[in-house]
């Protein structure tokens, strides 16, 4: 008998493969595991257990720059996911995300409004570049059927090179970066930065909730949602059922870029107050990838997937002070995302096992 | 002429990595395994080649970055198993499974250099390959000026397998199966051959190449690995081979023009007319050339039919 593993199981597996095979690496070159975890937990609870009972047990600031830096990536999950429920892969989150930041640094920039006109607008706008770089290989794809892997890796790197030329073309601008966003277009908040110790922490984290129940919303309860599903499943038979599947093709990957370029909005409209030449990819997209795999394509996974490639990332600061190579931390990004594809190997070790356990309780 | 013998000499220099890799790609695609882990196996020879350069530089001499190359091509290969294992074996998604690989190959490389060396790189080499007139064909008015003057060997190497693989896959035995196993891999497996040999000899040599290119790479366009250094010359030879419409030739071709709009960047600051357009937009050429290319391509496909698609025995 076939059991069918639940996704969270294998997830869960998967994560712990990759802790494992990285805790191998690091006994082999001398680092020890134990000071990888202890960071990873000190950057996601905030909390030193090293220090337990002492004074700098807790502190805040590690938590708020733990949320801050896992808002982008959940957004760029929510990205992938959404064209993963079309049947799409959008490798080409990193770079909607890369689109989105230029177009919020943009406005920002070059528009003098009050408040509440300018940060909605700017954020507005970031969504839209990111749309409009997903929508093209959507098109594309619907028009002409070429493959959007192909397509949205070489916009990749056209958006590295476009985004850095309109950075460095807006006014003001040097070759590391553009002049402060005006202060009426940024999500930064004094308060939240009290709160938390001095942290990066932004009122982004109310755009990505709502992201999350938008996600949530469009494909679990609408009809468009249902019919982009139903092409995710199978396009022949959705054709066939009366949706029109180019047309599905095209919008889902301008909305996946859309969550894509609200991650950019995230970056330079919160983490940082200025629009930044980049000398190459900051995986945020490719993060984006894993933590949707991770996250089984639903809004609930794809926010704790999220949490956890935040922390990784956001520890990588507190490993480095302790002598852990940081690049640890995109080993275990990586690994997970390889075991994750591995989910067949891995239910064929459990089927393995279940057929062995089966032959023993026969023989006795 | 000598602005334009010194565009061609370094198109050439430039085309070398992205010719190679790209024909590491063709192996893989005509087997029916889609690698857009080249990117990521490039890294892995890089590395270990720039790692192995500067710590036996002084005992090997100029027979140093040869065998580096070689050692970079063997890691490139063993690194390309765990693809064939994951893609083949396990049936993973290829495009998953190649993503997962250049993540982890930035994220391995750097973490060893700062294993071994305790900084972000590895160590500063003091000679990789070095330029050489080639004796003879030098001498050769125009021609020599502009193909044998101050060229790195490596790249008749890349000539010399472009018409190895052109060879190999139009005329012997082996490269009809392996093109069948990506076109119609079912007619492959009922002559008794294994669909998953082939594909497995494919992604193996397409390692083997990208890690040589890698190799190559660092040791004539840098002086150290860095986590840059391979700044997506993987996935431009990707773009050289849908270019080249998945032939030997084709991909030569499309691997030379690739290496020209690379150094057009730099060129372009002494030529007046081309001087006020910005750099990043001929970074950004080969990209924006490929999207082209495929849709231009887009009505009568190219590529192998199978290419991506799992091939399950049971279900023939």
């Amino acid at each position: 008998m076939l059991k069918k593993r639940s996704h969270l199981t294998l997830s869960l597996i998967a994560i712990l493969l990759s802790f494992v095979v990285a805790s191998v690496v690091m006994l082999i070159s001398g680092i020890s595991p134990l000071s990888f975890f202890l960071s990873l937990i000190r950057t996601m609870t905030g909390m030193n257990l090293r220090a337990i009972g002492k004074e700098g047990f807790f502190n805040a600031r590690y938590l708020g720059e733990f949320i801050q830096m896992a808002m982008p990536i959940i957004l760029t999950g929510l990205s992938v996911g959404f064209a993963f429920r079309t049947g799409l892969f959008n490798i080409g989150a990193e770079g909607q995300v890369i689109m989105g930041s230029v177009g919020a640094v943009a406005v920002g920039i070059l528009f003098k409004l009050p408040f509440y006109i300018h940060l909605p607008l700017a954020i507005f706008v970031a969504a839209l570049c990111g749309a409009l770089w997903g929508w093209i290989p959507g098109y594309f794809k619907a028009k002409f059927g070429v493959h959007e892997v192909v397509v949205t890796i070489m916009m990749n790197y056209t958006a590295l090179y476009l985004g850095n030329f309109i950075i460095k073309a807006l006014p003001g601008s040097d070759n590391q970066k553009t002049v402060k966003l005006a202060a009426t277009s940024l999500l930064h908040s004094k308060f939240l930065r009290q709160l938390t110790g001095n942290s990066r922490l932004h009122w982004g984290f109310i755009v990505v909730i709502i992201a999350l129940f938008v996600y949530h919303f469009i494909i679990e309860k609408t009809t468009f949602g249902y019919e982009l599903r139903a092409v995710g499943f199978n396009k022949d038979a959705a054709e066939y059922g009366g949706i029109k599947v180019s047309s599905r093709i095209a919008y889902s990957m301008a909305i996946a870029g859309a969550f894509a370029g609200l991650a950019g909005a995230m970056l330079t409209l919160g983490t940082f107050d200025y629009g930044r030449v980049i000398g190459t990819f900051e995986n945020y997209g490719f993060d984006g990838i894993a933590v949707a795999l991770l996250g089984g394509n639903t809004a609930f996974g794809i926010f704790f997937g999220g949490l956890l490639f935040g922390g990784l990332k956001s520890s990588q600061t507190l490993m480095q002070a302790s002598g852990i190579p940081l690049e640890i931390a995109i080993i275990v990004s990586a690994l997970i995302i390889l075991f994750v594809a591995m989910k067949n190997g891995i239910d064929l070790v459990f089927e393995w096992m279940d057929a062995r356990k089966r032959s023993k309780d026969e023989s006795h | 002429m000598n602005l334009i013998s010194s565009i061609v000499t370094l198109s050439l220099i430039y085309a070398t990595p992205i010719i190679i890799t790209a024909l590491g790609g063709l192996y893989s695609e005509r087997s029916g395994i889609v690698n857009i882990a080249l990117e990521g196996i490039m890294v892995i020879g890089a590395f270990v080649a720039a790692t192995f350069t500067p710590l036996n530089e002084a005992a090997l001499g100029g027979w140093t970055p040869w065998i580096a190359i070689l050692l970079g091509a063997l890691a490139g290969g063993l690194y390309s198993l765990i693809h064939a294992f994951v893609s083949i074996d396990l049936q993973a998604n290829q495009v998953i499974s190649g993503t997962a690989l250049n993540m982890l190959a930035i994220g391995i490389s750097v973490y060893f250099c700062q294993i071994f060396f305790n900084q972000q790189r590895t160590q500063t080499f003091s000679r990789g390959f070095v330029k050489t007139n080639v004796p003879l064909f030098s001498k050769i008015p125009i021609i020599g000026d502009l193909f044998f003057k101050r060229m790195y060997y490596t790249f008749y190497l890349a000539l010399l397998l472009v018409i190895v693989t052109a060879f190999i896959l139009r005329k012997t035995r082996f490269g009809l199966r392996l093109r069948a196993s990506g076109e119609h891999p079912s007619a492959v497996d009922s002559l008794g051959v294994s669909v998953r040999k082939m594909r497995y000899t494919g992604v193996l040599i397409s390692g083997l190449l990208a890690g040589l290119s890698g190799g190559i790479m660092v040791l004539t366009q840098a002086t150290q690995f860095t986590a840059g250094s391979i700044h997506g010359v993987g996935f431009i030879s990707l773009a050289a081979l849908i270019f080249g419409r998945w032939n030997a030739w084709g991909v030569l071709g499309a691997g030379v023009f690739f290496g020209f709009s690379q150094i057009f960047a730099i060129f372009s600051k002494d030529i007046p007319i081309l001087a006020k357009v910005p750099a990043e937009i001929f970074h950004a050429l080969p990209y924006i050339l490929t999207i082209i290319a495929i849709l231009l391509f887009s009505r009568r496909s190219a590529g192998p039919k199978a290419a991506g698609e799992l091939y399950d025995v049971s279900k023939r």
